[in-house]
């Protein structure tokens, strides 16, 4: 989605009845978040919209980027968000070898998931039920994490669900929405 | 379950390439990241680039695979000193023009151009100029393309010795003062 370097372009202030729509849209998206929504949406500050290239729209918060948004498709956390709150969202984990393709802005193949250094809903491997024992079906927003990383390395919504992935374990699983060092990640909002 | 860590959680960014450092590995500017982590979180770039951890990156992946994360390594690397060549061969080209435009009889404005090229923040830049000569100072858009910082009054000289001593970064030579006349035939 942000494959090439992205200059913003209109900033403008979202009305405080939008400002509550998004809130409730945030906390039906993402439920976990609720602890937190106060510090993450404060009821008082101003919430901006910035315009992106191809009908995208960026939540910011002063100078900190929030949600993203495709025409109507749901909102995407900012990956420095994702930071922040790093289990709020549904997990998944891609071995090592799937990162330098991730960070290329590849879509993301089913392999890179289901080979022994990823991570998928009910993985045996998983003792501490880091990645969920929820199966997710396509169109589910997921948080991408890495082999051997602390850190998510990309948000992204599934293409293919997670149980097909296991059985076929090929095939796209999942399209590049954001990634780390992408034009979203490198946009100056200063 | 677990009590949940204290969030916001802190994540720490590269001050090289702007990722997580566990991410640097897969930028083109690697060596860059290392110094800037090791001059400036000594204990994280022990864990991150010690012969152990080093190691056991390598040992995850297959032969094959990393032979091909070398090369791609190898590319990125490329690719990044070149945008740096090409960075710095712009900024040896590139001038700053200060102008001094004649709005009406005996008032003036100053416009500056080519400060991005120098790797300037523009609407910082403005800032300053602002604060340091009180006056009116913003950023506008040049019909050509790209912006320029327009300040109130006839501040050229000033301007020019506040460049060249604050922004180290642009060498004299491509600093130029220029007069603007309104007469300038219109069409
Ligand atoms: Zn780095």
């Amino acid at each position: 989605m942000f494959k090439k370097d992205i200059t913003p372009g209109a900033k403008s202030k979202v009305k405080s009845s939008a400002q509550r729509a998004i809130r409730a849209k945030v906390l039906e998206q993402y439920p976990l978040l609720e602890p937190y929504i106060d510090d993450i949406l404060p009821k008082k500050d101003q919430l901006d919209l910035v315009k992106l290239p191809d009908r995208v729209s960026l939540y910011t918060l002063g100078s900190t980027p929030l949600f993203f948004q495709h025409m109507d498709d749901p909102l995407l956390p900012h990956l420095a968000l994702v930071h922040k709150y790093p289990d709020c969202f549904h997990r998944l984990r891609i071995d090592r070898g799937a990162i330098r393709f991730v960070l290329s802005g590849a879509t993301l193949m089913a392999p890179g998931l289901t080979s022994p250094g990823g991570r998928l809903p009910n993985d045996p491997e998983d003792e501490e039920g880091r990645y969920g024992k929820e199966e997710l079906a396509p169109g589910e927003v997921v948080v991408i994490e890495a082999e051997g990383k602390e850190n998510a390395c990309m948000v992204g919504v599934l293409k293919m669900g997670t149980e097909e992935m296991k059985k076929a374990k090929k095939g796209q699983a999942c399209e590049a929405g954001h990634y780390l060092g992408d034009g979203l990640w490198g946009l100056s909002l200063g | 379950m677990a009590e949940p860590t204290a969030y916001p959680k802190k994540v720490l960014y590269c001050g090289v390439c702007s990722l997580p450092p566990e991410y640097c590995e897969f930028g083109g500017t690697v060596k860059k990241c290392e110094e800037w982590l090791k001059s400036n979180h000594p204990h994280l770039h022990e864990k991150l680039y010690s012969q152990e951890a080093l190691e056991q990156n390598l040992s995850s992946l297959s032969l094959e695979a990393q032979k091909r994360a070398e090369k791609d390594a190898q590319k990125k690397a490329a690719k990044a000193a070149s945008a740096e060549a090409k960075a710095q061969a712009e900024r040896a080209s590139s001038k700053v023009l200060i102008k001094r435009i004649e709005r009406n009889k005996r008032k003036y404005v100053t416009a500056v151009q080519g400060l991005e090229h120098f790797g300037l923040d523009i609407k910082k830049v403005a800032k300053d100029f602002g604060k340091k000569f009180a006056t009116g100072s913003s950023v506008t858009r040049i019909p050509g393309g790209g912006e320029e910082i327009t300040v109130q009054g006839d501040l050229s000289d000033d301007i020019y010795d506040y460049v060249i001593e604050t922004y180290k970064d642009v060498p004299e030579d491509n600093v130029e003062c220029v007069e603007d006349k309104k007469k300038k035939a219109a069409g």
